[in-house]
């Protein structure tokens, strides 16, 4: 190892959700050795991987992209970013390509750009699985093969080892498919010989930028690692990492604070010690990194149905009162209908949830207050179906017989919800659900995933 | 002997996120070490509470009391996979209501 300390920057915690371009400039003018952002998650749930569609838009996207392509350009370091288009599929990377590319012709850039995708085939992954290549976490769903095969789309989240691979070739800017978030961070420090605690320990701590500090805006954070440890600042300077801001920050989206896992082994933070360099800065040392079999995380998501929802409000005392029996009755008359008319059962081909805004329906089997009565209740009713036009067929008649639904208080046709939109059917279009909570044992850290190399500008 | 104080007027934050899309995490950060070591010695943000609240099994819920971030952290099995049919809070957002209103002695 030549130089005994490595930098980087994390511009925001996610690519397109913007930052200043102050803190950027103050970022260049620490010359860090590496930018790296992370563009995806499976925070936001699982339609994004189950349909490939990015979360953030295309104009987001490109503000940042064109300001850290800018930014590297001037640094001439190496640019990664991670998990395009929110999943990480095939398509997502092709997106973030084209925009790289349209970028680096209006700005007359030139760089060398290493694609790295992380999707998988169901097919293949049926065989591994099979094979017994692949493993269940702790509390997985029961999988089958057809579980594989119904996914639209699976990903393996890559370790640093592929980000490597093109850092070796002397790429400027990486994209990667589905990456984990740390990996991006890890893998030009890891690759110059650091010490894997201190390393991996940084990477967790700066993944969602300016998250690990004192101000919770989108922005960036400054790190440095040596042969003992590292410290990070943020880039704005009326924000400051803490102590606290940063063992904080290990709590954040993990299950465990102390122990996380990455491919080739587990991040253990137990032992780790944070004290502040200055008001603004802090270092942090004792973190520790144990390797262990060489696994990669696969996300899946299938299609579970289209759905049309539909939401209205009950005001009416007798009718909150009753408000359970009411909904049951309707539920019943909606089956025969839904019978009578298109052959299908409720249950089983066509679903129907009515959540009551107003009581349980943000905690549900979690709420402890279940059985208190507010004035006035939200009702959303979601039909999902096979597909679109079914599930809107069913809803038609479902708001309609729900609105004039009976109760023995009043005599007479009453109509029973107010519906704030004219039609109140909305189609929500597909809807998907993960299925895998498992990992993948690859032949070698690479072997899941492929490169591409080119030129641009 | 002092009153007691809500957990929601003590602690600096109370927070609930998904951790992955099948586990459900609640972080309670507190602005100074009184206010930490006050609930921690209280022992009434235990396990039992928690299973008892929730409606959880006791086996299935991590408990972690973090000096250096001043923090308690609790984390058990979403009721549904993450944005599986009936989903009803697809962040795990909403879910740390019942804690303000834990009274600590």
């Amino acid at each position: 190892m030549t130089d005994p300390r490595i930098s980087l920057i994390s511009p925001t915690g996610a690519l397109g959700m913007g930052f200043l371009d102050e803190s950027l400039e103050r970022g260049i003018s620490l010359k860090p050795d590496v930018i790296a952002c992370d563009a995806g998650s499976t925070d936001s749930g699982p339609f994004y991987l189950g349909s490939g569609t990015p979360k953030m838009s295309r104009r987001a996207i490109l503000q940042d992209l064109r300001r850290l392509l800018l930014a590297r350009d001037r640094l001439k370091v190496p640019l990664i970013i991670g998990s395009c288009g929110t999943s990480g599929v095939d398509s997502a990377v092709d997106w973030m390509r084209e925009l790289t590319l349209e970028i680096a012709k209006e700005e007359g850039l030139s760089f060398k750009l290493g694609r790295i995708y992380a999707e998988q085939n169901p097919t293949l992954m049926a065989e591994a699985f099979k094979s017994g290549k692949i493993d269940p976490l702790p509390g997985a769903p029961e999988i089958a093969e057809q579980t594989i095969l119904n996914c639209s789309h699976i990903v393996a989240m890559m370790g640093h080892e592929p980000i490597v691979h093109l850092l070796e070739k002397q790429c400027d800017v990486i994209l990667c498919g589905r990456a984990s978030d740390t990996a991006l961070f890890s893998a030009l420090p890891l690759m110059r010989g650091f010490i894997p605690g201190p390393v991996w320990h940084c990477a967790k701590t700066i993944e969602c930028g300016a998250i690990c500090s004192s101000i919770t805006r989108a922005d960036g954070v400054y790190a440095e690692i040596d042969e003992n440890g590292f410290s990070v600042e943020p880039l704005a300077l009326d924000a400051s990492c803490t102590p606290l801001s940063l063992a904080s920050h290990t709590l954040y989206e993990n299950a465990d604070p102390f122990l996380i896992r990455e491919p080739s082994g587990t991040l253990d933070t137990q032992n780790a010690n944070y004290h502040a360099l200055s008001e603004r800065k802090t270092r942090v040392e004792g973190s520790v990194f144990r390797p262990e079999r060489y696994t990669l995380k696969l996300e899946g998501a299938a299609l579970s149905g289209f759905q049309t929802v539909a939401i209205g409000g009950v005001r009416d005392p007798y009718i909150l009162a009753r408000i359970d029996s009411w909904l049951a009755e309707m539920k019943v008359f909606f089956e025969e209908r839904l019978q009578e008319l298109t052959g299908k059962t409720l249950g089983k081909e066509v679903r129907l949830d009515i959540s009551q805004y107003g009581r349980n329906a943000v905690m549900g089997s979690l709420e402890p207050l279940a059985h208190e009565m507010p004035h006035e209740i939200g009702l959303l009713f979601t039909i999902t179906a096979p597909e679109q036009a079914l599930a809107n067929d069913v809803a038609r008649f479902v708001t309609h017989a729900a609105s004039h639904w009976p109760i023995p208080e009043w005599q007479g046709f009453i109509s029973g919800i107010a519906f704030p939109f004219s039609p109140p059917e909305i189609d929500r279009g597909p809807s998907y659900r993960f299925t895998l909570n498992h990992v993948l044992i690859p032949e070698t850290p690479l072997s899941a995933f492929r490169f591409a190399e080119e030129q641009a500008g | 002997m002092r009153n007691s104080v809500p957990l929601g007027k003590l602690a600096q934050l109370i927070r609930s996120k998904n951790a992955g899309p099948f586990r459900i995490t609640f972080d309670i950060v507190f602005e100074n070490e009184e206010d930490f070591v006050r609930v921690v010695s209280a022992k009434v943000l235990t396990k039992e509470w928690i299973s008892g609240t929730y409606k959880i099994p006791q086996d299935t819920l991590i408990f972690v009391e973090i000096p250096a971030a001043r923090a308690i952290k609790f984390s058990f099995p979403r009721p549904r996979i993450q944005g599986d049919l009936g989903e009803t809070d697809m962040y795990s957002g909403q879910q740390y209501a019942p804690l303000l209103d834990l009274q600590i002695c």
